[in-house]
């Protein structure tokens, strides 16, 4: 078992490295700096900043810069706003897209799975008919759209949820609601129809036969083998939610970390580029890696250490 | 002999697409304490359908016991609810599947799934499961048990996951085994010893059991009455001996002949033909498209079961009297 940790998070720091320096090479190769936006420098000026930020070093050099700083963990200070440094930033934003990102998991695959586990029980019945039609809207409908439609109705028409910003949970409602409905679709459609290949099964039958009461039946039996396909996509869920949040704070104005990384990338803001792409991909690789712990969990013939082997 | 199952003229259909299977078509026979009875026949002649019949587990929707009764010590399984059903499932009647390879949950532990049914139906210690699974582990063969119990399905060869499932099948001392092909996914040396595994066990525990089978080698090994179904029906049923050395339906013949032997040098000889559709089942004897004996009169009304002895019975046209008769004749003037 330690072995194989071991061995994850070798591979873990080198798909961040590999991440780290495909950015670096984007980032240098977008063309502009962060200074020539701003019409009041001259030449001088702009060359003393470029000095400052040591952003006239060759590229090899601001290479080993970054990885150092992304060693250290230390960025430094903002370029655009000079006063905070990344870290204040990455600080003050995380938690707040965490929540909006942990929250909004925990709704799609508690309620996408349960979704699924309905329709799969009442299969070719009405609620099965209902949840798969919204669900097939759930996923074809993007984000941003549902977003607008959300506000549009919701907050505008109705006044039932505030419009924007996260100061309470009413303000996470509706941000959730947009960034959650298609992994809930998908995880609940997927749910579905592993759920019934699952329940046609000789072991169902068996756990039938035992006498066992449905209950028992459908979620200490069925549920653990339909869910093992559902773990297996997590990982692109996941990424997609993270992708979401970016959009769904510009959009409801909410202070998260998403703001920061996409106006890092208009401004050439090169040290907040570096700290939130890495603290995302290291986010995403983390969490890609308690998916397969719990896939491993889920399924015995996953082991990470194999300990014996079958035997008559 | 204490009675312990009386299925009378049971009917089992599936509404489909494409219309309605008559799968089970009034199957009737009984059961003794102890017993061992075979259900025979070709595939898809109703025999798993008549036992998931009996426990209850035919799918509902598409599937429905439509008339007939299932007298299990003297209570009717097929008028009791689903709740008092599941008291019966596991405890009093249990069920071994085909394929032990697919019967066992790939998740969970086998001492969990052994020890389920248990604690589900009584009242009993974790302590005390686990002493049980580990006596049922060795009734069935299992070397070290304490430990097998910790581990999962796929640590286990074929033979040893049907000896599992047989071990799960037992753990409430059932009074009926329902064994649906136990050995027809196992190779020849498993099946020998699992057949002898039930002998043993039934010496022990005297546990009555329904073998479903098309191994007429089975059959001969360890039943002692003998049922033979076709197309939804019973055709022939009689003691071992009354079914393998003086078989009066042709049908019964036929499968007698199509079983292979070792020491007869002719060959196989399978029955010409394939079973009616069961979704316009013929209203005479279904075997008449098949039969070299088949008469006019076979095709249009069924034939009454005929009374051989107290234990064989037979429905075929050629055990009426008037058809005898008429073979006589026949005989007489050629
Ligand atoms: N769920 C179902 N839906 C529709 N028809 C079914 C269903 N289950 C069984 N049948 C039909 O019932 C008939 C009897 O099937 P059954 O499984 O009892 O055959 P069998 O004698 O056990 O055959 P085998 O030796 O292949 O196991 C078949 O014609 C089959 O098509
Ligand atoms: S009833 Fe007629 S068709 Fe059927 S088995 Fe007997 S002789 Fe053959
Ligand atoms: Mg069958």
């Amino acid at each position: 078992m330690l072995k194989y940790i071991f061995k994850r998070l070798l591979i873990m720091i080198v798909t961040l490295w590999v991440i780290i320096t495909l950015t670096f090479v984007l980032m240098v190769n977008i063309p502009g700096s962060p200074f020539n936006t701003d019409q009041s420098s001259n030449a001088t000026v702009q060359a003393n900043l470029e000095a400052h930020y040591n952003l006239d070093q060759p590229y090899y050099i601001q290479y080993l810069l970054y990885i150092k700083s992304i060693v250290t963990f230390e960025f430094g200070p903002s370029i655009k706003q000079p006063n905070q440094t990344v870290n204040d930033l990455l600080s003050r934003g995380f938690p707040i897209s965490f929540e909006l990102g942990i929250i909004t998991i925990a709704l799609a695959v508690v309620s996408g799975v349960l979704i699924g586990i309905i329709a799969a029980l009442r299969h070719n019945g009405f609620l099965d008919y209902l949840t798969m039609g919204i669900a097939v809207l759930g996923i074809s409908i993007p984000n941003f759209i549902l977003a607008t439609i959300l506000i549009q109705q919701l907050a505008v028409n109705l006044e039932i949820f505030p419009a924007a910003t996260w100061r309470s949970p009413a303000h996470m409602v509706l941000p959730i609601l947009a960034l959650a409905t298609g992994p809930m679709a998908i995880i609940a459609r997927l749910t579905r129809s592993t759920m019934l290949e699952v329940l046609t099964q000789d072991y169902i039958k068996m756990a039938k036969a035992k006498g066992l009461s449905p209950w028992k039946v459908i979620f200490k039996h069925a549920l653990r083998n339909a869910l093992m396909p559902v773990v297996t996509i997590m990982g692109t869920l996941f990424a997609g939610i993270l992708t979401g949040t970016f959009v769904i704070e510009q959009i409801f104005a909410i202070p998260g970390m998403g703001r920061y990384f996409v106006e890092s990338i208009n401004q050439r803001d090169y040290p907040v580029i570096m700290g939130t792409t890495v603290f995302y991909s290291a986010f995403l690789i983390i969490m890609l890696f308690l998916v397969d712990i719990v896939y491993g969990i889920l399924d015995p013939r996953i082991k990470m250490h194999q300990k014996g082997g079958r035997s008559r | 002999m204490e009675r312990i199952l009386e299925v009378n003229d049971l009917h089992v259909t599936f509404t489909t697409y494409g219309g309605t299977v008559q799968a089970v078509r009034g199957v009737s026979f009984h059961l003794d304490k102890g017993e061992t009875l075979a259900i025979v026949g070709e595939s898809g002649c109703g025999k798993s359908v008549t036992s998931n019949a009996i426990m209850r587990l035919i799918p509902d929707p598409p599937g429905k016991i439509t008339k007939g009764s299932v007298i299990f010590k003297g209570q009717d399984l097929a008028a009791y609810s689903e709740k008092k059903m599941r008291s019966i499932r596991g405890v009093d009647i249990s069920m071994i599947f085909q394929d032990p390879m697919t019967a066992l949950n790939p998740t969970l532990t086998i001492g969990t799934q052994l020890m389920e049914g248990l604690k589900e139906h009584k009242k009993i210690s974790g302590a005390q499961a686990k002493a049980k699974a580990v006596e049922m582990m060795n009734l069935v063969g299992i070397p070290n048990p304490e430990e097998r119990l910790k581990q999962y399905p796929h640590q286990f060869s074929g033979g040893m996951r049907q000896r599992i499932v047989i071990a799960i099948a037992l753990i409430c001392d059932p009074d009926l085994l329902i064994a649906d092909e136990p050995t027809t996914a196992l190779d020849v040396t498993i099946q020998a010893q699992i057949l002898e595994l039930f002998a043993t066990i039934q010496e022990r525990t005297g546990v009555s059991i329904i073998l479903i089978t098309h191994d007429l080698g089975v059959v001969a090994k360890i039943a002692d009455r003998i049922v033979v179904m076709y197309a939804g029906k019973i055709i022939e049923s009689g003691s071992k001996r009354e079914i393998f050395y003086e078989s009066k339906h042709p049908y019964t013949q036929g499968l007698l002949h199509s079983v292979p032997r070792l020491d007869a040098k002719e060959e196989l000889k399978p029955i010409a033909g394939t079973p009616p559709d069961l979704f316009s089942p013929p209203k005479g004897c279904p075997f008449t498209a098949r039969c070299p004996f088949a008469m006019e009169v076979c095709d249009k009304v069924y034939p009454a079961p005929e009374k051989i002895s107290d234990t064989h019975y037979v429905d075929c046209w050629l055990q009426d009297e008037r058809a005898k008769r008429l073979l006589a004749a026949n005989v007489l003037q050629t």
